[in-house]
């Protein structure tokens, strides 16, 4: 089993979010970075059917330097080796087109990645990857197992409910929670981390099709208005006459 | 050159949040002076498809396979792929949806267009540019988009549009066939299991959302959440933990790697506020806090507050909810 784990570099969730050079760059100043959570869930299923199945991972980031180390941070937590196409991610057709060009090269039975980014919140490249391979993709799963060698089930959530679809490899599926616990690297796992290949490529040529051109924030809300618990029943009131959403 | 908008069924009807793909879809036509036609597919009945004339939709493509009744993002890409060619759409609207923007992702590869998922605004066309926004960093902050390539597309994030309701002209039906092979639903589910939704609201659709935290102290509680949704019309919530601890269903897990919501009013009962939690509810128009720790994070998010303890607050919202004539 060869299973590709797409993973993102993207702000800790706790992260205070800026915006430097008249709002056209996100501030990265004092923000530490973290594997996309959702890219977790799949890394972390990769590795446990690695683990029962035979095989390898390896992870692929499409970044800059700077994502490195939790690149290595995938490799200590259980994957095989890396590859990182050395680019700035521009947008979700662009970083598709990295990961197909990558995953033509080799045979990859499932390419796995979280169902969207935390801080581009796309929910495109996975549908892309599989458009672009000519190979399905199931979106957003969060139940993935292997029927024998040759076909997968999965469930995957649609608005009202799930979908239970079995699919041949190779596909492209996204991971959400519960597919997985993600786990925390250990010692060992650090150490072995450390001598892991990690390969570094170029990107091919393809365009981005969407430009970030600016950004804002949310406006700041006026305040909490309280009231008191023992005339609770007031709330419903304010909540049908003033704020008008009853 | 139009406008087309693919919109999804559920039961027959058109789902909420599809109507609102409609209207923006119609108020984009209007910008570019052109039609909006729609793509409908699978089980919806004709009065509804007609009734899309209420969001400005002047025609209605419809393919009735029955094979489309459920997801199979091949064939619809497909027979969405037909409609666009047929009509000579430039700009293709779709609900953000799990259906939606898979759709949309692969024929932004399939049409060779831009995509932006999660729009919340019409699109800014001076200059010969066509720009959106679109959250993101979970809710955090908002990005100006410029879509590039010929053919354009767009995710609507739900509930940041109108559907509107005056009256208005009826839809033109007309069939569409897509010529599906067997191929085509190579990828189709097996199975399809649709929870089990009292009273009807789905939770990413829903207008009125009631939330449950820990503070509930256990599932035997929940009769507070839901008697509450009930009485004002709202789907059911809970934070990461209850879901963790298995009190509520994954599915209704609101947050940073659950659910993202976005209603007109957010009633959390029991939830502290941290920073994941609020990722998945922060664009809801109105929140309303009620935690018996005055000092809970979440109260810094709130329109409205109350500190005390749901078991003596929440019976009493209930009693003034159920008093409110509809």
């Amino acid at each position: 089993m060869k299973i590709l784990v797409c993973i993102s570099n993207v702000p800790d969730t706790t992260s205070k979010i800026n915006f430097t050079g008249d709002n056209k760059e996100f501030d990265k100043n004092g923000v530490q970075f973290v594997i996309n959570p959702w890219d977790e869930y799949a890394l972390t299923r990769a590795i446990e059917i690695k683990e029962a199945k035979g095989g390898t991972v390896t992870v692929l980031n499409v970044g800059e330097a700077d994502a490195e180390p939790n690149i290595r941070k995938a490799l200590a937590i259980g994957a095989d080796d890396a590859i990182r196409v050395n680019a700035h991610p521009k947008d979700a057709f662009f970083v598709a087109q990295q990961i197909t060009a990558v995953a033509k090269e080799n045979n990859y039975d499932m390419i796995l990645m979280g169902k969207e980014s935390i801080d581009y919140n796309g929910f495109q490249v996975h549908n892309m990857v599989g458009e672009m391979l000519g190979i399905p993709s199931v979106t957003p799963a969060f139940k993935l197992d292997m029927v024998d060698d040759s076909t997968a089930r999965l469930e995957r959530e649609i608005e009202g409910g799930k979908e239970v679809v079995e699919v041949k490899l190779p596909f492209v599926a996204s991971a959400q929670q519960p597919m997985s616990e993600p786990r925390i690297p250990n010692m060992r796992g650090i150490m072995t981390a450390r001598t892991k290949p990690l390969a570094v490529r170029e990107p091919v040529g393809a365009e981005a099709k969407a430009e970030y051109v600016g950004y804002s924030k949310p406006e700041k809300k006026g305040g909490v208005k309280m009231i008191d618990p023992e005339n609770a029943g007031e709330l419903i009131a304010l909540l049908r006459n003033e704020a008008k959403v009853l | 050159m139009s406008v087309l908008v693919f919109v999804e069924g559920l039961n027959g009807e058109i789902k909420k949040s599809s109507l609102e793909a409609a209207a923006y879809g119609s108020q984009v036509a209007q910008t570019l002076g052109t039609s909006a036609t729609a793509v409908a597919i699978g089980e919806v009945h004709e009065e509804a498809l007609a009734k899309l004339g209420e969001q400005g939709i002047s025609k209605v493509l419809y393919d009735a396979d029955s094979r489309l009744n459920q997801f199979v993002a091949d064939a619809y890409v497909k027979v969405i792929a037909k409609a666009a060619q047929q009509e000579s759409a430039k700009v293709l609207v779709f609900a953000n949806s799990n259906i939606g923007a898979a759709v949309g992702s692969k024929l932004a590869v399939r049409l060779n267009g831009s995509l932006a998922t999660n729009v919340t605004t019409l699109p800014k066309t001076d200059g010969g540019q066509f720009v959106v926004t679109r959250g993101v960093f979970s809710g955090k902050a908002f990005a100006d988009v410029a879509l590039t390539s010929d053919v354009k597309i767009i995710a609507v994030k739900k509930n940041a549009f109108e559907v509107s309701s005056n009256g208005g002209s009826t839809a033109a039906v007309e069939k569409l066939s897509a010529d599906l092979a067997d191929a085509d639903f190579a990828a189709a589910p097996k199975e399809t299991v649709m929870q089990d939704t009292d009273g009807g609201i789905l939770l990413p659709e829903a207008e009125i959302v009631v939330s449950g935290g820990r503070g509930l102290k256990g599932p035997e509680n929940w009769h507070l959440v839901e008697d509450l949704a009930k009485a004002l019309g709202a789907a059911t919530a809970c934070s990461k933990p209850v879901s963790d601890l298995d009190w509520r269903p994954h599915h209704e897990h609101v947050g940073q790697t659950g659910i993202t919501v976005s209603p007109n009013l957010y009633i959390a009962i029991g939830i502290s506020g941290a920073i994941q939690h609020l990722a998945g509810v922060n664009s809801s128009k109105v929140i309303v806090v009620i935690n018996k720790d005055p000092e809970a994070p979440f109260f810094k998010a709130a329109d409205y507050g109350i500190v005390g303890d749901a078991f003596d607050v929440v019976p009493k919202l209930i009693e003034a909810a159920k008093a409110l004539d509809k």
